[in-house]
């Protein structure tokens, strides 16, 4: 199932007899997926041959032909490297911190709280609220309380535990904590869907066994969460990478923190320059894809959806 | 088993766990309150007049509108178009069902920004003018998928001891399926089209690259980001909040309180 996030029941898939009823299938079937082609696998196509154009012979700002420029390629990696790299050191650091901040949080609602099933579902809404307000909002909201007049930093000044100049909003800091703090539902829930499953009498064999809990910890409760920890990890990691609010200038980053997304929208929408904009796609998607892929080829394609 | 001490330091964890999480949600409601006359930033006093007169200020409205719009067409395109998918991958058997999966799976798992960029390249090829149509558009792609694992959970999990009850009645497929399915799956779809119309109406990154010139709530509040942001997007942000967690908290109240009536049966 998708990321084993969305998924809340196992029921087994019901075998019934194949029924030879093509032309139903084919409606069933056929405008969803003609939908997503056309607007999901095409344009990746046009984002792909757009990478590899070159400006028009007329000269026009924002006017290409098709071409095979993969010169375009090696421009973005010479101009945009140091982006490309933040990304992925902000989003890879971004996604260890969320998942030490939601194991254990994930572990009370599946575990501690199992017998109490209203609190735990209650519990749950807690974790999601932040999906029901506006994530430029919340995210606002934090550059104002991190803000150089805000209450953090005059309550650290206040202890001097910050020299009087520096500063948090703006800095790569500032834009991790953002990245943690937005996809932590994504990292809680599927955690906690493996943790809701977890027999606990493996865990009581493992005390009857004579292991300290953290041993049973690490030999039994962990390796049976993996699941849940390596769907949160991707759920967390592709839209921190790609993530350009956090970064912006207007939210909790500066010029210094501009992640590849924020290059790319500026490549796209500002200076209309789309061979650079679909090339710095390309690159981003190319490492997602190959995360991606170790994922499919663990859980195979059936469980995917 | 957490025990003794192990216990009380989790359950202390959880709930600053939990405050920190709310920290944001509780100062953009709070200050959804504040006097300010036009940035948001400093508090200045409480005052109801934001909430009052929420289309007062310039846009906020205007931008709250289409994002319904958006949100309800999107959403009714996502849910017809993912559900008929999701009763095709439970109930029949097809070639090509590998690669329909992964086609439905790759939206998930591509970065958002990719899509944007994807779909208006499109566009820019084919010429076509953005705008509240092409956001609806690029909303509905991204929301099937999420219909069909939504909805294909809820066919799982039917008992088929229902469906072969109606055929032992004679009923047709036709009517076995308005009759016994569709209604049991009215739960799941609703599900979806909730989560679709959430992920729409607060998508940023592929709206601003199909947009246009229009303007939906989150392109409202990134253009408003740089001067500082109205009072009045709190207030509408906060009233969809507190609207969104009373359903929730509703749904999840009465679900308990049908487990408890059908385990005292």
């Amino acid at each position: 199932m998708a990321f084993g996030a969305f998924a809340s029941t196992e029921a087994p898939a019901v075998e019934q007899a194949p029924r030879r009823k093509s032309r139903v299938v084919l409606f069933l079937l056929l405008p969803g997926i003609l939908y997503l082609l056309l607007f999901f696998a095409v344009p990746l196509v046009s984002l792909a041959l757009t990478s590899l154009q070159q400006p028009s012979l007329t000269g026009d700002i924002g006017s290409y032909d098709y071409a095979f420029n993969w010169q375009n390629y090696v421009v973005v990696i010479e101009r945009y490297g140091p982006h490309i790299l933040r990304s992925f050191g902000y989003a890879v650091t971004a996604t260890v911190f969320a998942l030490l901040f939601s194991y254990p949080l994930a572990y009370f609602i599946g575990v501690t709280l199992r017998p109490y099933r209203l609190l735990q579902g209650l519990a749950l809404v807690l974790v999601i609220a932040p999906f029901f307000i506006s994530f430029l909002l919340r995210t606002l909201a934090w550059k104002q309380i991190l803000a150089d007049e805000g209450p953090v930093v005059s309550f650290l000044q206040a202890l001097q535990l910050m020299p009087a100049d520096a500063q948090i909003t703006g800095t790569a800091f500032s834009v991790i904590f953002g990245l943690t703090y937005n996809f932590i539902p994504f990292m809680v829930l599927p955690i906690y869907t493996s943790l809701e499953r977890l027999d606990l009498r493996y865990v009581e064999a493992g005390a009857d066994l004579y292991a300290s809990p953290a041993t049973t910890f690490r030999k039994v409760t962990l390796p049976l969460s993996a699941p849940g920890i390596i769907s949160g990890v991707l759920l967390t990691f592709i839209p921190a990478a790609g993530d350009y609010i956090n970064a912006s200038r207007d939210f909790l980053g500066s010029t210094d923190t501009a992640m590849i997304g924020n290059v790319i929208e500026a490549n796209f929408l500002v200076l209309q320059n789309y061979p650079a904009a679909a090339a710095l796609s390309f690159i981003l998607m190319s490492v997602i894809l190959v995360l991606i892929s170790f994922y499919v080829r663990r859980s195979g394609t059936e469980d995917l959806v | 088993m957490t025990r003794g001490f192990g216990r009380y330091a989790l359950i202390v964890y959880s709930v600053i766990a939990f405050t920190f999480i709310l920290i944001p949600i509780v100062y953009t409601i709070v200050f959804s309150f504040n006097d300010a006359r036009r940035t948001n930033i400093i508090w200045r006093g409480f005052t109801l007049d934001n909430w009052l007169n929420v289309c007062q200020s310039q846009g906020v409205c205007e931008a709250f509108g289409t994002s319904i719009l958006v949100g309800v067409v999107a959403t009714v395109l996502a849910t017809v178009l993912g559900t008929m998918i999701a009763i095709a991958l439970v109930r029949y058997r097809f070639r090509f069902r590998k690669a329909t999966t992964l086609l439905l799976f790759l939206p998930m798992a591509t970065p958002e920004v990719v899509l944007g960029a994807g779909l208006a390249a499109e566009f820019l090829t084919a010429g076509v003018q953005k705008g509240v149509g092409t956001i609806i558009l690029a909303h509905t792609m991204f929301c099937i998928s999420f219909v069909v694992v939504t909805v294909r959970a809820r066919i799982e999990s039917l008992d088929p001891a229902l469906e072969e009850a109606g055929r032992d009645l004679y009923g047709s497929p036709a009517q076995v399926f308005w009759h016994i399915t569709f209604p049991l799956l009215i739960p799941g779809i609703m599900a979806a089209a909730l989560l679709s119309f959430a992920l729409s109406f607060d998508d940023f990154i592929i709206t601003n690259f199909n947009a246009g010139p229009a303007v939906t709530l989150p392109r409202y509040i990134y253009t408003a980001a740089a001067r500082g942001i109205p009072p009045e997007a709190n207030v509408v942000a906060s009233a969809v909040f507190i609207a969104a967690i009373v359903i929730v908290i509703v749904v999840q109240v009465s679900s308990a309180a049908r487990r408890k009536r059908l385990a005292a049966l």
